[in-house]
């Protein structure tokens, strides 16, 4: 076995070699993009603009909020945003696809400059990024039969409404409205199923799901199209990074002048949601909820 | 039928093949920097110095308790949160395959080399052959033999593990049929089942022939 033992060592100690040349390079790489901004996890306006491009993280198979369309184009109410974010700092868009999962990392590591990926304002997130001022809410909704609309919660009282085990309807109902008597299914498409089989009068989730699932299903109405607590839906930048924070939150500002999220609500959300909504129940616009 | 057109709508099928390419393309570079990685260290853990056991014996466990997700978030985001260095997407799944791979490797080569008896090398020896020529000639050709079947059969995991990347950005095959279901998921709802037909079409395409090579090549050493 000497010869090879001999290539054994050779080779082993080479890869050691290697693997400290390597080790050392990357250490003195680290230490170049840390001198550029001070901090090494974000960059600053000034530095996205010298650079000539802003990388925002979207969703790449979230339909209508960001997805890719037939073509090979990002789509969607996240990236219609997101275009005009880009055109307004008059920089090039680089769009990364980010997964609900994987979405602060993405910040926290400065892999990209803003996320705008349906991104849910919570106390728990708050703490990991910085939210800026939101530009979308959702809340919950009620679809029922064109025959028999509920257009308000009361109308509910006595009646049977289905609901979908840990979601934020069974809660609401559960809390607020004990006289309702709630039917609970696992699965989204099992509760859709009992609704069309007439199991029970309405069936309350969240505002977006409804709304869509009723343009795609003619005999049901969403009569009650904005319900319960508020979630606010913001753009989230690195933590500290309070320039491009502010910059964002101008931006929104200045964009509910035109009534921006109005336009992107007609250009991505109409087709899914429909034109007969209340547009004010899912668009924020200046960041005033 | 129905929902069969979306794979043909836009360049929807093109898109696929595109994102089978980036599967292939990633197995394919891991799987080279592997086998000359591997062998190097193959041949380092057949050495009986202690220290490199324990050593190689660490890397191989850590490599094999670690689940591949896990490393792709350590390498992605990780590197970047200690060193800065920002490493994109498709380095890093590079970094993670290979590192898997050499362990992998390694430890196949190694117990490839402990499978061949003794008496080969004494035979070998008796005969007159030199050190160069008793490997080439002699224990090599038996090493490989039974290596080239387990080396397929890795790059065939590998193939399938890559679809992981998609949770550090990398649009892969099977990320692109998730984008064709959701983006056609209100005109076309069972899209769905034939865009996972068409992948795993493409995936038996890519694995079948290498798990015919494996086969054959099994087989061929089991007559000798």
């Amino acid at each position: 076995m000497n010869f090879l033992k001999k290539i054994g060592a050779v080779i082993s100690a080479a890869v050691l070699a290697l693997s400290l040349a390597a080790c050392s390079g990357t250490e003195s790489g680290s230490g170049n993009s840390g001198s550029g901004s001070g901090n090494g996890n974000f960059r600053t306006i000034d530095e996205i603009k010298s650079e000539g491009k802003i990388t925002i993280g979207v969703f790449s198979d979230k339909m209508p909020f960001g997805y890719v369309d037939n073509n090979g184009e990002y789509q969607g109410y996240d990236v219609y945003f997101a275009k005009r974010i880009a055109q307004d700092l008059n920089t090039e868009l680089e769009l990364v696809p980010v997964e609900a999962a994987s979405r602060v990392e993405f910040l926290q590591t400065g892999k990209v400059d803003i996320i705008l990926a349906n991104f849910t304002v919570t106390d728990e997130r708050a703490k990991q990024v910085d939210f800026a001022l939101p530009y979308m809410k959702v809340a919950l909704g009620v679809v029922s039969p064109d025959s028999a609309v509920i257009t308000s919660a009361d109308e509910l009282n006595g009646k049977t409404l289905i609901v979908v085990k840990g979601t934020t309807a069974e809660t609401y109902f559960t809390e607020n409205y004990p006289d309702v008597k709630l039917q609970k299914y696992d699965e989204y498409n099992e509760a859709y199923s009992a609704l069309q089989d007439g199991r029970g009068d309405a069936f309350s989730t969240d505002n977006t799901e409804v709304l869509a699932w009723a343009m795609s299903n003619p005999g049901f109405t969403v009569g009650i199209e904005s319900l319960g607590s508020i979630d606010a839906i913001a753009p989230a930048v690195t933590k500290g990074n309070t320039e491009l924070l502010d910059w964002l939150n101008e931006e929104i500002k200045a964009l509910g002048e035109e009534q921006f999220f109005h336009a992107d609500y007609d250009a991505t959300l109409a087709s899914v949601y429909g034109d007969t909504v209340d547009k004010n129940n899912l668009v924020v616009e200046g960041g005033e909820m | 039928m129905r929902g069969i057109e979306v794979l043909f709508l836009g360049n929807n099928m093109l898109r696929l093949l595109e994102g089978l390419w980036v599967t292939v393309r990633l197995a394919l570079v891991s799987i080279g920097l592997s086998l000359i990685l591997g062998s190097a260290l193959g041949a380092a853990m057949t050495l009986k110095n202690r220290a490199v056991k324990i050593i190689t014996r660490v890397y191989l466990e850590i490599i094999r308790i670690m689940p591949q997700l896990v490393f792709l978030f350590i390498v992605f985001f990780g590197v970047t949160k200690l060193t800065g260095a920002n490493l994109s997407g498709e380095t890093s799944a590079v970094i993670v395959f290979t590192l898997w791979g050499t362990a992998e490797v390694g430890d196949l080569v190694r117990s490839a080399f402990g499978a061949i008896p003794k008496h080969q090398f004494e035979s070998g020896m008796s005969l007159g052959l030199s050190k160069p020529q008793l490997y080439l000639f002699v224990i090599f050709p038996q090493a490989l033999r039974g290596l080239v079947p387990n080396i397929i059969n890795l790059s065939m995991r590998m193939i399938m593990t890559t679809a992981l990347v998609s949770l550090i950005g990398v649009t892969e095959v099977l990320k692109v049929g998730k984008q064709i279901i959701d983006a056609n998921r209100f005109d076309y709802p069972n899209a769905a089942i034939w865009v996972y037909a068409a992948i795993f079409l493409l995936y038996f395409l890519i694995c079948f022939p290498l798990s015919l090579i494996s086969r054959r090549l099994a087989k061929r050493g089991a007559d000798k």
